[in-house]
């Protein structure tokens, strides 16, 4: 199916089943503990080993010797598989650093070798027991010592470093009002519960894998290119995840160990990293430096915008692109923005759930809000005056629909906005002042290619069949509404299985892409099997109707197992989306986030007290779990602005917080009152099911947001996350 | 993890014999923090004790009035008891405030005296540590050191102690019982119990080898308003950056013992007597030698203490 143009009437507008807050299809086997993960798929092959990852003990050098003999002793161990005995090894084509190091070591806790053995604990043993010796070399950590040798870097989705529109230097000269500030973000790690984890199994030159993938197809783009074996002899299963934010959306170390380990012992060969390794093995999301400089009139009226972000990656390979969200937020006639990369000898750099946005306008929207400040302008007023119904750099690209004007008005009503005192400070209940903080989100929609196949079987049973994967989210139960309602069958009637490379492909748990496309793919090749049925059953699309697991006209009602009868139908289909529909529009999710927060007169504790957002995402497909993202999203923003950060051991080299007692994310009692409203909206031209993604809109803005509200609660600014007690009360004034 | 032998002990002298029998033998109780250690092959035991079957499980009144904690009690079960919650608040304030759920009820007080320092460097074996191996340098003092020590620390190790139990049974004068390899019984006072770094950081305790923590016995109950606060990043499941057990009463001076700021329970009677918490807290805090990451703990102490001793519930009228 071929998206050229907006979608009329289809069957998903019946809303007889997407629109509905139906709960997650896996849902109580999670909660039950019966849903199995990667690792414990003990019994999908027999004979299967255990390997423990060899990890780099510093950030950068070569090693001089590797002493594997006492380890090799250890009771049980069968081989110890280093980059000495795998020969050659490919480059993926995802990936950066290489996924076993040595004896170049490119960043701490790289693998070097992985053991195998019988059991998990004598894998462990021995290789606490390897005994290496290195030469180090000075490497950069330093991103603010770095930035002045950054080069123009690349975006990972093919957008320019640089961008500009009319005269900046000079509009921003002119503007009355003008601020021009500095912004930290720290690098973070998705730290999601389940640690990465593989099996491998050889059969020959065959070769199956387990492996919690986000993204079942870029793994499959890997590892021809790695092991240098035809993809067709490769089969890739992803079970349910337990949770990525984008920390799984590449390949990792863990498969590419338990597939040279498999390779090397004969038998299969089950890795997953120690939780102590995830955060400087794994890919992070980069720290960034940004600064913003705004030019507006009297009157409120930005007149000059620019963003330039500095970020760090190994080997000059990804950049941050935190200037993403400030090139179609805000009007502006005169602008411009930069995306500068350093080389650091620190682990890969990588997407973290709304890469780019989420930094980015964790810096842009206390800008804003230092704007409005300067204007003694309203926030909320100041960003709905600067709303622009095209992207602004582009002024021949119209937003396919852009509600975020409706999301500050809804929101700043339900959440009382008119009490906020103008004055910082103004406000103060006991020993807490109370703030109230506003900020805008965006996160682009973009258009990927989505596959799937749909069978119809003589029970009158569809399964759909695609390679999308579920982290989590809840893909797997909108899938089966969008199924349902495209086949005009019951939830009960769709059988939805993910995660297989032997399905058609998805752009798998990135971007928020799931929602849209995977469902879209699923609605192709569903509009394809009603076709097949209606030829087999002699119907005339003009007059057939789906309904009740029937096809029927004006004169015949024949049950879809019916048309099965001689035998399954199967179709294939996927959706791809023309280029007037790619170049013609900006399509985008909006988010507006009101927060209130307290914080201590004496200790400047932060407590946030309620959370809204309020979002403009397209049809939502399923309220419950799209509630359940933005809520996420929200949470993770909380961690964002008050706690989250991968701290720098710049002598070393290395990320010290490597544990989840030392890396804090929030906990529950972090978390306070949180509302989502969804606007009514359906967008024809995002996808032919009108949806949009949620799943990192939640995320974009929140922690600006509670900083700006922090700022109104105490008058203290601070420009550099997260945002704690002792950098607060450095700013105050003495006790 | 390296591999180890196990026994569970029936009584003391079972356990005492069989630390002094075995090569490079631990006790284990709740196991919370020797697991963990273990694993990471940060602590390498060849034979672990369980002292689970020991029968120092209650919490009893003393002929004295005071309370004896046997060293088996779970933390969960210190904080609800509520001859504890009525009499000692601060202690079961103080044990709420610490851990999660699921590790207090596990976790003994014995073993969260005992526990080990939270420095991440102390936790990496590739890394510098003088308490892991001595004299190869600490990183923390020139790295990253925003929750470390700056009171009593030396130039060998910053670490601060992480329990908040500690810092409440400092304030209330607490008194560590053990018994010895010899079969002799000590009583040790809290004060006494923890060692500054000095040149010997990998020396944490008094404790002598082999020598087991039978109970914590507590002075009768002192009354006054008693509060422990406790300041973190986050509102749950992290340790302190700083904290403040408190006694107030109507007569006398307050009892102040501090957290997060040295390797043990920060506190200073003599500072306590004197007027005006400013002069206190200038007494209490004397001699720090932050780093530039963790010089705001002093700030946050003594606005802590001072809102803390400001709040109405505390004042002294």
């Amino acid at each position: 199916m071929k998206f050229v143009s907006p979608v009329e009437d289809n069957p998903v507008d019946q809303l007889r089943i997407v629109g509905l807050p139906i709960e997650r299809i896996d849902g109580r086997s999670k909660a039950a503990g019966e849903a199995r993960y990667t690792l414990d798929l003990h019994d999908v092959i027999p004979g299967q080993a255990v390997g423990y990852p060899i990890c780099s003990g510093i950030a950068t050098g070569r090693i001089i010797s590797m002493d594997l003999a006492r380890a090799r002793q250890v009771p049980g161990v069968i081989a110890i598989v280093t980059a000495d005995t795998v020969g050659q090894i490919g480059q993926g084509v995802h990936s950066n650093a290489s996924l076993l190091g040595g004896p170049l070591v490119e960043h701490y806790h790289q693998a070097l070798g992985l053991v195998v053995a019988e059991t998990f604990e004598q894998a462990r043993a021995a290789a606490g027991l390897v005994k290496i010796e290195y030469e180090a070399r000075a490497g950069e950590f330093d991103l603010s010592q770095t930035k002045d040798n950054a080069v123009p870097g690349k975006i990972a989705t093919n957008e320019e470093p640089d961008s500009h529109l009319g005269d900046f230097a000079s509009a921003f000269a002119e503007a009355p009002f003008r601020i021009d500030e500095h912004y930290e973000t720290p690098d973070q790690s998705a730290a999601m519960i389940e640690p990465h984890a593989s099996i491998a199994a050889w059969d020959g030159d065959r070769l199956t894998v387990w492996t919690a993938a986000q993204v079942v197809g870029r793994v499959m783009d890997d590892l021809p290119a790695i092991l240098g074996i035809p993809r067709d002899n490769i089969r890739l299963i992803a079970p349910p995840i337990g949770g990525g934010f984008g920390g799984k959306s590449r390949m990792a170390s863990d498969l590419l160990l338990a597939i040279l380990g498999a390779r090397a012992v004969g038998r299969p060969v089950r890795v997953s990293l120690p939780r102590a390794a995830i955060f400087n093995n794994t890919t992070r999301r980069p720290a960034t430096l940004q600064r913003i400089r705004i030019g507006a009139t009297a009157d409120g009226r930005i007149t000059a915008l620019a963003h330039d972000g500095w970020s760090g990656d190994l080997h000059f390979a990804r950049s941050e692109p935190c200037v993403l969200a400030t090139r179609q937020l805000y009007g502006g006639a005169n602008r411009q923005t930069t995306t500068r990369l350093s080389h650091l000898d620190l682990p890969k750099a990588g997407s973290m759930r709304a890469p780019g946005e989420a930094s980015g306008l964790m810096a842009l929207e206390i800008a804003i809000d230092e704007m409005a400040e300067k204007l003694g302008m309203d926030p909320v007023e100041f960003r709905i005056k600067n709303d622009v119904q095209h992207n602004p750099e582009v002024p021949t690209r119209p937003f396919t629909i852009r509600q975020a004007n409706e999301c500050l008005r809804v929101g700043a009503k339900q959440f009382d906005w008119h009490r906020r005192s103008a004055t910082p400070g103004g406000f103060r209940d006991g020993n807490w002042h109370i703030g109230m903080g506003v900020a805008l989100g965006i996160r682009q929609h973009r258009y990927v290619r989505s596959g799937a196949r749909v069978q119809l079987d003589n029970r009158g049973i569809i399964t759909v069949e695609t390679d999308m994967t579920d982290i989590g989210t809840g893909s797997l139960t909108i899938i089966a509404q969008v199924a349902a309602e495209a086949m005009g069958v019951n939830l009960n009637r769709v059988v939805v299985r993910l995660g297989d490379s032997d399905f058609p492909r998805s752009p798998g748990s990135v971007g928020q892409l799931g929602a849209s496309h995977a469902t879209a793919g699923v609605y192709a090749a569903c509009v394809k099997l009603r076709e097949a049925i209606m030829t087999k059953l002699r119907f005339n699309s003009e007059d057939a109707q789906f309904l009740d697991g029937c096809v029927c006209n004006a004169t015949r009602t024949i049950s879809l197992a019916e048309a099965a009868s001689e035998g399954p139908i199967t179709v294939e289909d996927f959706v791809e989306y023309g280029e007037n529909i790619v170049r013609g529009f900006d399509s985008a999710t909006f988010v507006a986030h009101f927060v209130k927060t307290a914080v201590h007169t004496a200790t400047a504790e932060i407590k946030v007290l309620h959370m809204l957002a309020v979002c403009a995402a397209g049809r939502i497909l399923n309220p419950k779990l799209a509630r359940s993202q933005v809520v996420g999203g929200m949470t993770m923003g909380i961690g964002a602005a008050l706690m989250e950060g991968l701290s720098v051991d710049k002598n070393i080299g290395y990320f010290v917080n490597h544990d989840l007692a030392s890396y804090e994310v929030p906990v529950h009692a972090d978390i306070p009152r949180q509302d989502v409203i969804f606007i009514e909206e359906t967008d024809p031209l995002a996808s032919p099911v009108k949806a949009k993604g949620v799943g990192e809109l939640g995320l974009c803005g929140t922690a600006a947001a509670i900083a700006n509200s922090i700022h109104n609660a105490v008058g203290v600014r601070i420009r550099s996350y997260p945002i704690t007690s002792d950098k607060i009360i450095a700013a105050l004034p003495r006790h | 993890m390296r591999p180890f032998t196990y026994q569970r002990v029936r009584s003391i002298d079972e356990a005492l014999a069989a630390a002094a029998r075995e090569n490079n033998a631990m006790f284990i109780a709740g196991g919370t923090n020797l697991l963990d250690l273990m694993k990471l092959e940060i602590e390498s035991p060849q034979h672990l004790i369980d002292l689970n079957g020991l029968p120092f499980d209650k919490i009893e009144v003393t002929d004295s009035g005071g309370v004896r904690i046997g060293a088996l009690v779970r933390n969960s079960d210190l904080l609800a008891d509520a001859r504890i919650r009525r009499d000692y608040s601060v202690l079961a304030r103080a044990v709420a405030a610490g851990a999660s759920a699921q590790i207090r009820n596990q976790a003994t007080v014995a073993g969260n005296l005992l526990q080990r320092v939270r420095c991440p460097y102390f936790y990496d074996v590739n890394q510098r540590c003088n308490k892991r191996s001595r004299g190869s340098g600490c990183p923390a003092i020139e790295g990253i050191s925003r929750s470390h020590a700056l009171l009593g620390v030396s130039d060998t190790c910053i670490a601060a102690h992480p329990s908040d139990m500690a810092v409440a049974l400092r304030v209330l004068d607490a008194t560590i019982e053990t018994v010895c390899q010899s079969g002799k019984r000590r009583h040790i006072p809290i004060a006494e119990f923890y060692c500054l770094p000095d040149d010997t950081p990998q020396r944490e305790t008094v404790l002598e080898a082999g020598e087991l923590i039978t109970g914590i016995t507590l002075p009768p109950p002192v009354g006054g308003i008693q509060i422990y606060r406790k300041l973190r990043d986050r509102r749950s499941f992290a340790f302190a950056l700083v904290s403040a057990a408190v006694i107030v009463k109507k007569e006398g001076s307050p009892r102040i013992a501090l957290g997060g700021l040295a390797s043990k329970p920060w506190r200073d009677e003599q500072a306590e007597k004197a007027a005006g918490v400013e002069i206190i807290l200038d007494r209490l805090l004397c001699g720090a030698t932050p780093t530039d990451m963790n010089s705001f703990k002093l700030d946050l102490a003594r606005r802590l203490v001072t809102s803390i001793l400001a709040e109405p519930q505390a004042s002294m009228s």
